[in-house]
């Protein structure tokens, strides 16, 4: 028999990802739809002796065409067709969601009703007859419970024994598609049409609603209370930067840097050695060991050492989106990111940029018009990401041993600072002609399936590891060979290698900035490749025997680099390079996945260029201003 | 009155939507002349403002609000 084939829709916040990663679990598959930046989610099941493929469409309030997503369901929908079609409903929010229902049947979609969340409606007072739906609406209804697996594999039995071909519109459905029908050919204005065809649609569902469900009054909700806390009041805003604070402890310091910290220890201590000795044992020729051990493992191997902060970072955020709190951190930020010309839903996703600019500028799609992404994208290289923070702590613990906390975090501060100057800078030229909205459901609150978390933490982490296995292997073989040979061949100086020949004409740039030497110059080319490169290439110039990219270390590498460092810069010169480093051209990966979520190579272009100018403009000032104070 | 000049725990009718850009993202989320919306809340600086409309929470922008025609229901 043939594969049968189903499609998931339905609106945000319905429960039908749960759905989607119950009935397929690891067995799914995420890619892009063609030409747009929204994941398309698809997976296998076996049930019965038939083969089922599911495909989880992005969830939409309407089909509409406005949105990339709107667009995607229908088009597939329309070309796909699909055996079944699944509209996933929360009944405890039957109006709304019935909206799109209503428009699927318009377009003369069959649908597989799923009343979603079954339990919850119950709690709030709300029955549904849901044979009287199936009768007016002329299709299938089903229940299921959103957390209960066993009601959710249940599905299974549903999808095989349903045939769509059995089922008509019913007789409220065929009157209703009449009217749209009179309208669409009614001569007027599209606009009119559009707002009339909205009317009819909900004046159907007012009528569906009234036979079919009673209410009986309940109390406040769980979410009503909580958002008197949470969303309302004095207490919002710092419960909500404790929360924040939390995040950043769990990744920081309970569970990511640990777990970092070790992995660091066994790239050092375990595979480092054994590695250099077996490659010796082989007789491998010195200058591939060198490339394999320095190089290679060197490289990969620091980018490695972020990967349990990243899954960390992705876990805790991940979880608190399921919980529906990071909408009321959208809420109660919006008026602050207004002042900046951005929306309250851009909070999170350069939050998460103080983590890594790439998952930061991905996280962007959250928000709804062009101009809030489009700002968001290109601001997040501003800020201090993870990669940033070892450059910045070993220069503070060396030039400012007693303020290096309060220099680390004034870097920060420049960063955000810089990043606010530059969205309103943004919002009032090349953007000035669109219009920021904001319009955001608040929806109830939930505790998280952790199927669903746990899957979203591996799709999201998992762009890392790639990071590691692809680009920074590439780069750490160029770097190596870069810093070890010249137009001659193998080099024994590195002052007479490829790199410093780079560093030397870039230093060049930087004349006015005090720290015109090619050492520096070679840290900021490598620095575009990889963040992680800086501290490292100052390491191997510098000759400090022991280089770690951890935060922690920084005083230790430090004081083996402060003899030879300390001769080429000053305290001030050291202040400008951080400044510079803080702000100047993001990595080569966020490059990338800028061109990946903007789609134009004119876009990479500025994001690269404006930001190495900010960074060229604000380090001069730092600097010659330090010295007309006389430092 | 618009429902700009609502506040927390209001009962309030619909009348008109003035033309915007989030017109019909507006009408598509159910807030159409008619509908009676209620206030819950506002955010702690004041804005956005919470409503509950056809059983479900929707945050909107002052702003935005100026733009929808309002009476109050008793």
């Amino acid at each position: 028999m043939a594969t049968l084939s189903i499609a998931l829709t339905g609106n945000p916040n319905t429960g039908k990802s749960t759905i989607f990663n119950e009935l397929t679990g690891a067995r799914q598959k995420i890619g892009n739809w063609p030409g747009v930046t929204v994941d398309k989610k698809f997976g296998y099941v076996q049930h019965n002796g038939r083969a089922i493929s599911i495909v989880d469409l992005p969830g939409t309030y309407s089909v509409n065409a406005r949105s990339p997503e709107e667009k995607i369901v229908i088009d597939y929908l329309h070309e796909a067709k699909p055996d079944l079609v699944v509209d996933v409903i929360d009944s405890s929010n039957l109006e709304r969601n019935l909206f799109l229902t209503v428009q699927l049947l318009e377009q003369g979609i069959p649908l597989l009703i799923d009343f979603n969340m079954a339990d919850e409606a119950k709690k709030h007072g709300i029955h549904v007859n849901l044979r009287m739906i199936e009768q007016m609406l002329g299709m299938p209804v089903v229940t299921t419970v959103g957390r209960r697996a066993k009601s959710i594999r249940g599905l299974l039995d549903v999808f095989t024994s349903t045939i769509m071909a059995n089922y008509r519109p019913g007789e409220m459905i065929q009157k209703h598609l009449e009217t749209i029908e009179e309208l669409r050919v009614s001569g007027q204005d599209a606009a009119v049409i559009e707002e009339k065809m909205i009317a009819c649609r909900y004046a159907l569902i007012d009528e569906i609603v009234a036979k079919a469900v009673t209410r009986e009054k309940t109390g406040w909700s769980l979410a009503d209370k909580l958002d008197g806390i949470l969303a309302n009041g004095f207490l919002a805003l710092p419960l909500l930067l404790a929360i924040i604070y939390a995040v950043f402890e769990v990744t920081f310091t309970w569970i990511g840097q640990p777990m970092a910290d070790t992995l660091d220890d066994i790239m050092g201590d375990v595979v480092t050695p054994w590695a250099a000795d077996a490659l010796a044992s082989l007789g491998v020729v010195p200058w591939l060991q060198d490339l394999v051990v320095k190089g290679v493992i060197g490289g990969v191997g620091s980018v490695l050492t972020f990967v349990p902060l990243i899954f960390t970072l992705f876990f805790c955020l991940s979880f608190l989106d399921g919980t529906g709190y990071m909408a009321r951190v959208a809420f109660v930020m919006d008026p602050i990111m207004r002042r900046a010309g951005l929306s309250g839903k851009g909070v999170m996703p350069l939050i998460m940029g103080f983590g890594c600019g790439v998952p930061a500028i991905m996280g962007a799609r959250a928000l709804d018009s062009e101009k809030d992404r489009m700002i968001s994208i290109l601001i997040t290289p501003f800020l201090t990401c993870g990669a940033k923070l070892p450059i910045m702590a070993l220069f503070a613990a060396m030039f400012f041993p007693e303020h290096a906390a309060d220099v680390v975090f004034a870097m920060y501060i420049v960063g955000i600072v810089i990043a606010i100057v530059m969205a309103k800078v943004l919002n009032v030229t090349t953007f000035r002609d669109q219009t920021s909205t904001f319009l955001l459901e608040l929806p109830p609150y939930r505790l998280p399936d952790m199927k669903t978390v746990l899957l979203e933490t591996w799709d999201k982490g998992k762009g890392y590891l790639v990071k590691a296995g692809t680009i920074i292997f590439a780069m750490s073989v160029l770097i190596w060979f870069l810093s070890n040979y010249n137009m001659a061949g193998p080099t024994e100086e590195m002052s007479e290698s490829f790199l410093a020949s780079i560093g030397s004409a870039m230093s060049a740039l930087f004349a006015f900035h005090g720290f015109a030497t090619w050492e520096a110059g070679a840290a900021i080319v490598t620095g575009i490749l990889a963040k992680e490169s800086v501290v490292a290439t100052m390491g191997i110039l510098y000759g400090a025997a022991d280089i770690s990219t951890e935060a922690g270390d920084a005083m230790e590498t430090a004081s083996q680099l402060v003899g030879t460092m300390g001769a080429s810069f000053t305290m001030m010169s050291a202040l400008a390079f951080m400044v510079f480093t803080q702000l100047y051209t993001p990595c080569v990966t966020a490059l990338g996945t800028i061109k990946k979520e903007t789609g134009r190579w004119k876009w990479v272009a500025f994001a690269a260029g404006y930001t190495f100018a900010a960074a060229w403009v604000v380090s001069l000032v730092v600097y010659q201003a330090g010295r007309l104070l006389g430092y | 009155m618009t429902l700009k000049e609502g506040k927390t725990g209001m009962k309030l009718r619909i009348q008109s939507l003035a033309d915007s850009p989030l017109k019909e993202r507006l009408l598509t989320m159910g807030l159409l002349p008619g509908t009676v919306v209620e206030i819950l809340r506002s955010a702690p600086l004041g804005d956005p403002m919470t409503l509950s409309v056809r059983s479900y929470n929707l945050a909107l922008r002052r702003a935005d609000a100026a733009n929808i025609e309002v009476t109050a229901v008793q």
